[in-house]
């Protein structure tokens, strides 16, 4: 214990003694840990980002959607619609939502413009990870509304002329009997360009949403696990087959899937091998100032055997002053990549929003910590090699 | 017992041609406890080798070197480190201090390489024996801000710390200006004295080496003793301390 701590000692003694030369040292590793554990960071933010938006049109992983085409007639939508809410309740199937894409009138103050709809239940929000710039998203409380609920994006409410959360905005939507519907939120996004609105579905009683141009019958979006996808596609289509004779039933997959798993791969292996390649020449820069030093305290160290240090001391106390120093700029590196991606204003910068902000990845942290310890460690053995090679007499008439 | 015996101790050295260089030929020494001997001659006539050999910074090529009774080459290069870190001191002509360490950690230095208490009381150890020495005022300075004299006394300061058997000196005035040589002999003797310490001087001035109980001349690795006749001023040297 004393042995280890007179150790330490000495160590902390050295690089305190040569901090100019191992601050400049370390300058190469600092920047390598630096730039590997931000980027490795600042990829599982860009990750979140693209599976963030991903999920925003495709669902989250892992959502199935079903549809079912009337092989001799037109779509029949309320018995379509009856089917598949029979076999979500079947199933217990938590997260399910019904989608049903239709065009209906807007009558926006001055005009009355054609607008895309799309009616789906509340948990479609949750499942699309939709976010919203004002108001709120639709509850189950909104299917038993008189006047019906929208969520409209930005083109929608400009046109209405701004929200305001005590007199939510009004619009009149036409069709065959028209009604007055209440905004009771707007998308963050805008990403259909055009005047869109969520309707939440059941809430038309009494009024007809709109038409139907694509002659689209609704279909099904369930959230479920990743690993029983095959498991619900296959009972889905087969009991959806037997309860709608005539029809043909559609499954697949709407989430992104693989492609994250491919943006994964490039980020697991790309940035790392860059990262690992800068720290490996910020070790050389380590190793070259370690060998200039260690010529220049060639005395010190005889001075030091004639104190009665071993040559296995002298090596551990060379090599320590590397992996301690390699160790600690590994640290204040990781320190700052830290503050520096967990302070990144992202919504600003990259005009995107994200709801999940990723706490920084502590493998990453890790990892650069590590592997600049090692590179430490590395890079001091050769000089203290060297410095146990030198000869005691020698080195103190030096 | 002998504490330091030297029988037939011979160095030789290989040089680039693949010749042998004799430096230390048949030398036989011994050293009580306690005693202060002087061993003088010229630049090069194997002084400081024999000074390494006797601190076991050098082994011998030939002959036998017993410490307190042990052969010392039946120890290992480990045993000899620990041994040479415990037993022995080390003052040497450039003082050698350990560059940008204040004073007190230079003295402090050798107790890293001690064990239990002296390495967590190293500090405190280092100022002491700085007191003694007369730097309690400088303890924290540089060795860059010190005399020439002062830093030779934090070196005996230094080696000293682990309060060594056998204290060896190499031209331990040799820096220094004649006034400031004579001081610092002072001092070294008295603090050896104080501690019982065995004092083996390497120099050239024969003023210094009438300061030891014993002389020795040592004449092209030859070693052989030095009579009063040829120190013609130690009665008024040791008359005068």
């Amino acid at each position: 214990m004393t042995t280890v701590v007179a150790i330490l000692a000495e160590t902390w003694s050295e690089i305190r003694v040569h901090k100019l030369r191992v601050i400049l040292s370390l300058v190469g590793v600092f920047l390598a840990v630096f730039g590997m554990t931000s980027i490795a960071a600042a990829g599982d933010i860009g990750r979140q980002l693209v599976a963030e938006s991903s999920e925003r049109s495709g669902g989250r992983p892992a959502t199935v959607m079903v549809q079912a085409y009337p092989l001799f007639s037109g779509p029949d939508n309320e018995v379509i619609s009856t089917a598949m809410r029979e076999v979500v309740e079947r199933y217990d199937i938590r997260w399910s939502s019904l989608v049903l894409d239709e065009e209906i009138i807007a009558n926006f103050p001055g005009q009355s413009e054609r607008v895309s709809v799309r009616s789906v239940d509340p948990a479609f929000g949750i499942m699309h990870r939709l976010l919203l710039e004002h108001g709120r998203w639709f509850t189950p409380a909104d299917v038993q509304r008189y006047a019906p609920a929208l969520v409209v994006s930005p083109s929608f409410l400009e046109r209405l002329g701004g929200f305001d959360p005590n007199r939510p905005p009004t619009v009149r939507l036409g069709g065959d009997s028209p009604v007055l519907a209440t905004v009771i939120g707007v998308l963050a996004d805008d990403d259909f360009g055009s005047p869109f609105a969520y309707l939440v579905n059941d809430s038309d009683s009494g009024w007809t949403a709109g038409s139907n141009p694509y002659g689209q019958p609704p279909m099904l979006e369930m959230w479920v696990p990743p690993e029983q996808v095959d498991q619900v596609m296959a009972a889905v289509t087969g009991d959806l087959l037997l309860t709608l004779p005539g029809h043909d039933v559609f499954a697949q997959r709407a989430d992104a899937g693989d492609q994250l798993a491919q943006l994964d791969l490039v980020l697991n292996y790309g940035v790392r091998g860059v990262g690992y390649f800068a720290l490996l020449l910020g070790g050389v820069g380590v190793l070259n100032v370690g060998m200039v030093v260690v010529g220049q305290r060639i005395r010190e160290i005889g001075v030091r055997r004639s104190f009665g240090a071993t040559s296995g001391r002298v090596f551990l106390t060379i090599l320590l002053e590397s992996v301690c120093a390699t160790a600690v700029a590994g640290a204040l590196a990781i320190g700052c990549a830290i503050a520096l991606v967990l302070n990144l204003p992202y919504e600003q910068i990259l005009s995107v929003p994200i709801e999940d902000l990723p706490p920084f990845p502590l493998k990453a942290a890790v990892e650069g910590f590590l592997a600049a310890t090692a590179v430490g460690a590395l890079a001091g053995l050769i000089p203290a090699i060297v410095a146990v090679q030198a000869k005691v007499i020698d080195a103190i008439r030096y | 017992m002998t504490f330091i015996r030297l029988a037939g101790v011979g160095r030789t050295v290989a040089l680039p041609d693949g010749n042998q260089l004799e430096i230390l030929t048949d030398i036989n020494l011994e050293i009580e406890r306690g005693e202060h001997i002087a061993v003088v001659g010229r630049s090069g006539s194997g002084k400081s080798t024999l000074l390494n050999i006797i601190g076991l910074l050098d082994s011998p090529t030939t002959g036998v070197y017993g410490l307190d009774g042990q052969p010392t080459d039946a120890f290992s290069a480990r045993a000899r480190a620990r041994l040479r870190g415990a037993t022995f001191g080390f003052v040497f002509q450039q003082f050698n201090l350990l560059p940008r360490r204040s004073a007190t950690e230079n003295v402090a230095a050798p107790l890293l390489y001690a064990s239990g208490g002296q390495v967590w009381g190293r500090r405190a150890a280092a100022r002491e024996m700085l007191e003694r020495v007369g730097l309690g005022q400088r303890m924290d300075y540089l060795p860059e801000r010190l005399s020439g004299g002062e830093q030779q006394r934090v070196a005996i300061a230094r080696s000293m710390v682990r309060k060594p058997t056998v204290l060896l000196a190499d031209e331990p005035t040799g820096a220094l200006d004649v006034d400031t040589g004579s001081t610092v002999m002072d001092m070294l003797q008295h603090v050896v004295t104080e501690f019982g310490t065995t004092l083996v001087t390497i120099t050239h001035d024969l003023s210094v080496a009438a300061r030891a109980d014993r002389q020795f001349r040592l004449d092209h690795g030859v070693l052989s003793g030095l009579s009063a006749a040829d120190l013609p001023s130690v009665t008024a040297q040791r008359s005068g301390s």
